[in-house]
């Protein structure tokens, strides 16, 4: 044979994948503060999954004896003026708020994803009209309309989730959009297109996983304001209903009237939403910067 | 550019025909009627009775009708009727406008406040110790819920300074001093919130700006480092920040629908919040698209100015 051997040469800048612990360890030395955003993410994952072994107390259970009680060995972070273990309710708010964050944010970014993507590769009147729509969606302010949902669609879980994930669709489908028109003009969607591949499956197959990137970024970020709405929503007593215990709902109750007597009530709750927020915005903005770097600075 | 005006015009009056679809639809899914919950504390209605009821609120018509009213009354300036007060809707929401503007304008005078200053140091000092605490505090600021953040704000008054703001709202011409502070604490708990997207804003643009050749001419003339930075690049830097505080002003009225609700100031938010709570139906279709056309307009408003601060803006065709 002429051929005997075939020497594969690798070029260094090409190394065969690096591991994904690796690649962690490059992006936590690169970027620490979205590293400690997303061990703040981890640690609300890990509350949320093992909410059971990790409460001290029953959220739910009301304790007459131990009402407004200061963070002592007993109660960790004190009681409720029920009597309930402030603790035990964060641990399982956490919970409550990952759910609702987690599933809006993906039901909404997945619609507007669809959307934006069918309307940035049909391009013409089709996308002209979709992003008028949008237009109407995203003038009302995110609140206001979640706001508005919510009491139309009546307390419950998936009707917050619902109500949550309605201003996120239009954000989602220009971010989409957008990464579509310039991915649309790329020569292997031509090849592909010249190849007879139907329309749907372009897009679907040969596109959409090219728009991953800021699909993630926006995912992140969005989750913040996600759990952020849910807070609000719950402290107006439009969220969450009882007896789910979530963040926002504590401070609601305990907020105008016992406040002064026990400031832990205030303290404790609040905290946990900004951490929780702060986490996903910390790493929402080192992913943005390493996944999509046309993004960077806005 | 009066061409641009008018097309800008006939866009902004379409998408607030759209929002009114929207809005009508969305208020329309409500699980139940009106009446069942009017009355749901009376516990049983009869049929005749809610009938009837319907009739008066004309809610017995089809949709479409009642949309097509709803938009007369609007364009008549008549806001409707509250199911709760029995009273013209306008005649409610009409003291709550100023309390909410003003809220709204101090706000955004401490975003910009808070915003602008952090975001410039933040630029020229990029990438070290004092750019990280910057980003980090605008970004915390983003973090905090509003009415959280004002929550605290109170606490601290009153533990540390044994003093309890006003529980009722304080009108300017009875004491301006106490008004002043009523309405300072819970716009400097709104203004940091909004603050965070300005800095990041400012940040970026001074930073894009800094690297123009007329910056680095500047330098060369030896000009000081202050003159360069405040005379000559933040001029042009601060153009797409006045775009960021027009888009701002929705997330605005996000931030004080919680914040007057925790301050107790009657306002158009608390109010709008109260009026979901208790389903006045008429009322909260009718300042939801109040507030859409604040937002358009201020959007609309901001556009025009930027082609008054930047003459190389073209409104083109």
């Amino acid at each position: 044979m002429a051929v005997s051997r075939v020497e594969i040469v690798v070029p260094a800048g090409a190394r065969p994948r690096a591991g994904r612990w690796t690649a962690l360890a490059r992006f936590a030395r690169k970027k620490p503060l979205g590293a400690a955003g997303g061990v703040l993410i981890l640690v609300m994952l890990v509350t949320a999954i093992f909410a059971e072994i990790l409460q001290t107390h029953d959220p739910i259970a009301t304790d007459a004896a131990a009402t407004l009680a200061s963070p002592s060995a007993d109660h960790w972070l004190g009681t409720d003026h029920l009597g309930r273990d402030i603790y035990s309710r964060i641990v399982h708010g956490a919970r409550v708020s990952l759910i609702v964050g987690v599933a809006s944010t993906l039901l909404g970014s997945v619609l507007g994803g669809i959307i934006g993507l069918l309307s940035g590769y049909a391009g013409g009147n089709t996308d002209l009209i979709t992003q008028r729509i949008l237009d109407i969606l995203q003038g009302l302010p995110l609140l206001v309309l979640a706001l508005v949902m919510s009491a139309a669609l009546g307390p419950a879980v998936h009707n917050v989730i619902i109500a949550i994930s309605i201003p996120i669709i239009p954000r989602a489908a220009r971010v989409i959009r957008s990464s579509v028109l310039s991915i649309r003009e790329m020569q292997y969607v031509e090849a592909a297109r010249s190849l007879g591949v139907r329309h749907l499956r372009i897009a679907f197959r040969h596109i959409l996983p090219n728009t991953m990137g800021p699909f993630i970024v926006l995912c992140t970020a969005q989750l913040g304001s996600a759990i952020l709405v849910e807070a609000t929503l719950s402290f107006l007593g439009l969220g969450v209903p009882e007896p789910y215990p979530s963040w926002g709902r504590m401070l609601s109750v305990s907020a105008a009237e016992y406040a002064q007597k026990a400031p832990h009530l205030v303290l404790f709750p609040g905290l946990a939403i900004s951490l929780a927020v702060f986490g996903s915005n910390l790493l929402g903005d080192a992913l943005r910067d390493t996944l999509d770097p046309r993004l960077r600075g806005s | 550019m009066k061409t641009y005006v008018a097309q800008r015009l006939v866009i902004a009056l379409l998408t607030l025909l759209g929002m009114s679809v929207v809005i009508f639809a969305l208020l329309r899914l409500a699980p139940g009627d009106i009446v069942d919950i009017l009355f749901s504390t009376a516990g049983y209605v009869s049929p005749s009775e809610k009938q009837a009821i319907m009739k008066e609120l004309g809610i017995d018509r089809p949709y479409w009708v009642q949309y097509v009213d709803w938009i007369r009354q609007m364009l008549t300036g008549d806001l409707g009727k509250s199911y709760r007060y029995d009273q013209p809707a306008w005649q409610i929401i009409r003291p709550l406008v100023p309390v909410t503007l003003e809220l709204a304008a101090l706000s955004t005078l401490f975003a910009v406040l808070i915003g602008v200053p952090t975001g410039v140091i933040s630029a020229v000092r990029q990438d070290t110790t004092l750019d990280y605490v910057l980003r980090l505090f605008s970004l915390a600021g983003l973090s905090m819920p509003a009415f959280w953040l004002a929550m605290v704000i109170i606490l601290c008054l009153v533990t540390w300074l044994a003093w309890i703001p006003p529980l009722s709202y304080v009108s300017p011409f009875e004491d301006l001093k106490l008004h002043a502070v009523q309405f300072l604490l819970p716009a400097l708990a709104v203004g940091y919130r909004s603050s965070a997207l300005i800095m990041r804003i400012t940040r970026s643009s001074l930073l894009e700006v800094m690297r123009e050749d007329y910056i680095r001419t500047a330098w060369a003339k030896g000009q000081t480092g202050r003159v360069v930075i405040w005379r000559h690049a933040l001029k042009n830097a601060l153009l797409p920040v006045v775009t960021v505080i027009g888009i701002e002003f929705a997330f605005l009225i996000g931030g004080l629908v919680v914040t007057e609700t925790v301050f107790n100031l009657p306002g158009v938010a608390r109010f709008l919040v109260q009026a979901i709570l208790w389903r006045d139906y008429p009322i909260v279709q009718n300042l939801v698209m109040f507030i859409a056309v604040v937002v358009i307009l201020s959007n609309l408003l901001v556009d025009m100015l930027y082609g008054v601060l930047d003459p190389r803006v073209r409104y083109g065709g």
